[in-house]
């Protein structure tokens, strides 16, 4: 149990994690995040705006990212930072898929650090949202 | 770049490093599982805090990307977005020399210096770090990265920085 630091290797890849927001998820994101801007729940509103469909929040993914890095690292370590850019639009009812792949483990400052790439992806593999992590494990 | 070709004027450059009013936030735990769950998070630490207190934090712990709630008050929040209405933004203050009619989100990055709590108070105040300008195959853009330091306001911790990158073409 647990993830230790002698345990990771560089080239490593984590857990995958899936995702697939029905519009009611992104009505609970809407909730949970204070944002309620209408793109990404009233598709006439989305139409209007030029869209072809409602859209999930970039927001929602990078911690949906978060998520994946944390589901790896549990109660062993803490995030220390984490990010991406929102480089495509991802509509609900499709496959969001979450993953990344460990590429540095080091010691930095007496801390034990592994610095991670994600990203997801579409079912077809277009990476919409390219992102890093890098964690900080106790042991 | 001080050209008159240049998208970045004296007036919007000089606005680099202007820090914001600040902004209370609060952490708490209803709106920490509102949050968890919206995501589909499902490690119980982010939803009971007997789980959480076990894995080592006071309480419940924001999930990745959660920096508390800007409290709302209708007198100066905005509606769609919850935070201080009319409090900065890529609209107001000194606009490019050419305008520009699109936004997009360009990315987000938080770095984390401490456990962030339910329980918790941030005070949050935003600036302006970088403005660049780049022709793109969208045309012009203008690239603006601002930060927010979040201050836990018990101990004057900053506990966190988030890093936002604006692009406006």
């Amino acid at each position: 149990m647990g993830l230790k630091f002698s345990e990771i290797s560089e080239g490593q890849e984590l857990p995958v994690l899936k995702k697939n927001c029905t519009s009611q998820q992104l009505v609970q994101w809407a909730a949970g995040s204070g944002d309620f801007y209408q793109i990404h729940y009233d598709k006439d509103f989305a139409l209007g705006t030029g869209l072809n469909n409602i859209i999930v929040h970039g927001a929602l993914k990078n911690a949906f990212l978060g998520q994946l890095v944390h589901d790896w690292v549990g109660a062993s370590g803490r995030i220390k930072k984490y990010g991406c850019s929102y480089r495509g639009m991802d509509e609900p009812n499709n496959d969001i898929i979450c993953k990344g792949i460990v590429r540095r483990k080091y010691e930095e400052n007496g801390e034990k650090l592994v610095d991670i790439e994600c990203w997801t992806e579409k079912a077809d593999g277009t990476k919409t949202t390219p992102g890093s992590a890098t964690v900080k494990l106790f042991n | 770049m001080a050209d008159e070709d240049s998208l970045i004027t004296d007036e919007l450059r000089a606005t680099i490093g202007k820090r914001s009013e600040p902004t209370t936030s609060e952490v708490d735990k209803l709106q920490i599982r509102m949050f968890a769950r919206s995501v589909g998070h499902v490690d119980p630490i982010y939803f009971d805090e007997a789980e959480a207190k076990k894995a080592g934090y006071r309480s419940i712990p924001c999930p990745p990307g959660y920096l508390g709630t800007p409290v709302y008050d209708p007198r100066y929040s905005d509606p769609t977005f919850g935070g201080r209405r009319g409090g900065g933004g890529p609209t107001a203050g000194p606009q490019p020399r050419r305008p520009l009619k699109r936004i997009l989100n360009g990315g987000t990055d938080i770095e984390y210096f401490d456990d962030i709590c339910a329980g918790d108070v941030l005070e949050s105040v935003g600036y302006v770090s970088d403005i660049q300008e780049r022709k793109g195959g969208i045309g012009d853009m203008l690239i603006t990265t601002s930060k927010t330091e979040y201050k836990r306001v018990s101990d004057g911790k900053v506990v966190a920085i988030m890093t936002g990158t604006g692009i406006r073409y």
